[in-house]
């Protein structure tokens, strides 16, 4: 799965999860300053992101993730 | 201590009757009903498959999506009730004044629903899957912290729980913080969503509902001979309270005073109430006492009514047993005989009932009440409205547990 097939499936989760369109997703944006997410809807997010994409991400490692982009790189290095 | 007057000067309701107040009003006068089928989940191995159930609810246009999805039904519920009542109240307040508004919604059960779901998350995948959300959106408090967050209240903010009883419970206190001079402004009442799987098992199992489930427009029926049991109904019931002269002083508009709040406990049995009623008959009494009116001044109850045959019966003693001779001649009616048993929200939906009866001195009726019971003997208003301008009107509830607290409020002038 490359970076933009992992995005577009991302999208549609966070979308969801803090109520925006899908096209708002995109991978400049910072979760908390731009998306309006806070710390826990962080958590709940990389939580479905582990389970849409069958992986975990570490806890030191998704302290780390704070930019769409961010998560998609991630993904696509540890993803299955 | 200086007593201060209490104004009930906003309401707010989201009911299986609709979440427009005076339309919600308008269909109780008409003698609406509202106990349907449940449609929120297949009720095919239940015993039970009936229920005042809000069918059209649509939070999206009080509430971001980001914001609705970590709110469980209830909460919901309560903030919808709460943001509507608080626009009726048509009040702004500075940063000085939101310092003494406070926030007492309880919920029955809370979160019910989003428990089960996640239990069955932990069961089924592990605790790593368990949501994050999870706790701040089951946690029976959470409605009024909600509420707080939406209009700004620093105020005391609470939760009291206390069953059936809970938003009877919270106004009441809510009475006292103004009366007694701790806030100025109070948003209050209950928030309940048990029509789930898990809370209709439960009722269901402990018998406590009514199985007419071939005739739901007929099944709660409180006071008739013929009732077998409560039918569960969901929704939010809130007023907004004020010190009585701020409301003056800015023309509000005043649908009636708080003027008594009395509470009482059977200290008998987890479900039954004490048969003689004379606990429920003390707690009436205490909220009389407090208002320093005697019982010749009461018009009119608001009762518990649930449709069970140990409720009914016994309030209707313990009525007869604090009024006497007067007992015959009050207006009684049951709300819960058109939208069923709100549980924790019952008393907050029904001291919106009771502040705009006195207002209007339009009674709405108990429906469904066919045939009389001898053990029922009063005048519940049976299926039609009257006409009947009210001094002073009691609002009961009485939760299991033996939780029983009575609201007097008094008409405006």
């Amino acid at each position: 799965m490359d970076n933009k097939e992992i995005l577009e499936k991302a999208k549609l989760i966070i979308a969801d999860k803090l109520g925006i369109g899908e096209d708002e997703v995109q991978e400049s944006k910072h979760f908390i300053n731009d998306l309006g997410a806070d710390s826990l809807a962080l958590v709940d997010i990389i939580m479905s992101l582990e389970e849409a994409f069958g992986m975990e991400i570490p806890e030191e490692d998704s302290e780390k993730i704070q930019t769409v982009g961010q998560m998609v790189e991630y993904i696509a290095q540890h993803g299955k | 201590m200086n007593l201060r007057r209490v104004a009930v000067t906003g309401v707010g309701v989201v009911s299986p009757l609709g979440s427009n107040k005076d339309r919600f009003f308008q269909r109780l006068l008409s003698g609406e009903n509202a106990i349907t089928k449940i449609d929120a989940f297949d009720t095919e191995a239940f015993s039970v498959k009936i229920a005042g159930e809000i069918k059209d609810f649509d939070i999206s246009p009080y509430v971001h999506p980001r914001d609705s999805q970590r709110m469980d039904r209830f909460c919901q519920f309560g903030l919808v009730a709460s943001i509507l009542c608080f626009e009726d109240a048509a009040i702004e307040l500075n940063d000085k004044e939101k310092d003494r508004f406070g926030v007492i919604i309880g919920s029955g059960i809370g979160g019910t629903d989003t428990f089960t779901k996640e239990v069955i998350v932990l069961h089924e995948k592990g605790p790593g899957r368990v949501s994050p959300i999870y706790i701040p959106k089951m946690i029976s408090n959470i409605g009024a912290a909600q509420v707080a967050i939406r209009l700004g209240a620093k105020g005391i903010s609470s939760n009291p729980v206390t069953a059936c009883a809970t938003g009877t419970n919270a106004i009441g206190e809510a009475f006292h913080r103004i009366r007694f001079g701790l806030e100025d402004f109070m948003l209050a009442g209950g928030a309940e969503a048990a029509i789930n799987p898990i809370s209709l098992a439960g009722f269901a199992n402990m018998k406590a509902l009514s199985r007419q489930n071939d005739h739901p427009e007929k099944a709660s029926r409180p006071f008739d001979l013929n009732r077998d049991g409560f039918v569960i109904g969901e929704g939010a019931g809130v007023l907004f309270l004020e010190e009585w002269e701020h409301a003056v002083s800015r023309k509000a508009r005043i649908y009636a005073e708080i003027v008594g709040y009395g509470a009482s406990t059977d200290a008998f049995h987890i479900t039954l109430p004490e048969p003689s009623g004379q606990y429920q008959a003390s707690c009436m009494r205490k909220a009389i006492e407090e208002a320093g009116i005697t019982i010749e001044e009461v018009d009119y109850i608001n009762a518990h009514g649930t449709s069970t045959p140990p409720n009914d019966a016994t309030e209707t003693k313990a009525i007869h047993l604090l009024f006497g001779e007067r007992a015959s001649t009050l207006h009684i009616h049951s709300t819960k005989s058109m939208i069923g048993h709100l549980l924790g929200a019952a008393g907050g939906v029904e001291a919106v009932v009771t502040a705009m009866t006195l207002e209007s001195g339009l009674i709405h009726p108990t429906i469904n009440l066919d045939t009389p019971d001898p053990a029922c003997d009063l005048n519940y208003t049976p299926n039609h409205m009257v006409k009947a301008d009210c001094r002073y009107g009691l609002s009961n509830s009485f939760g299991f547990g033996g939780h029983n607290f009575s609201l007097l409020m008094k008409k405006a002038v």
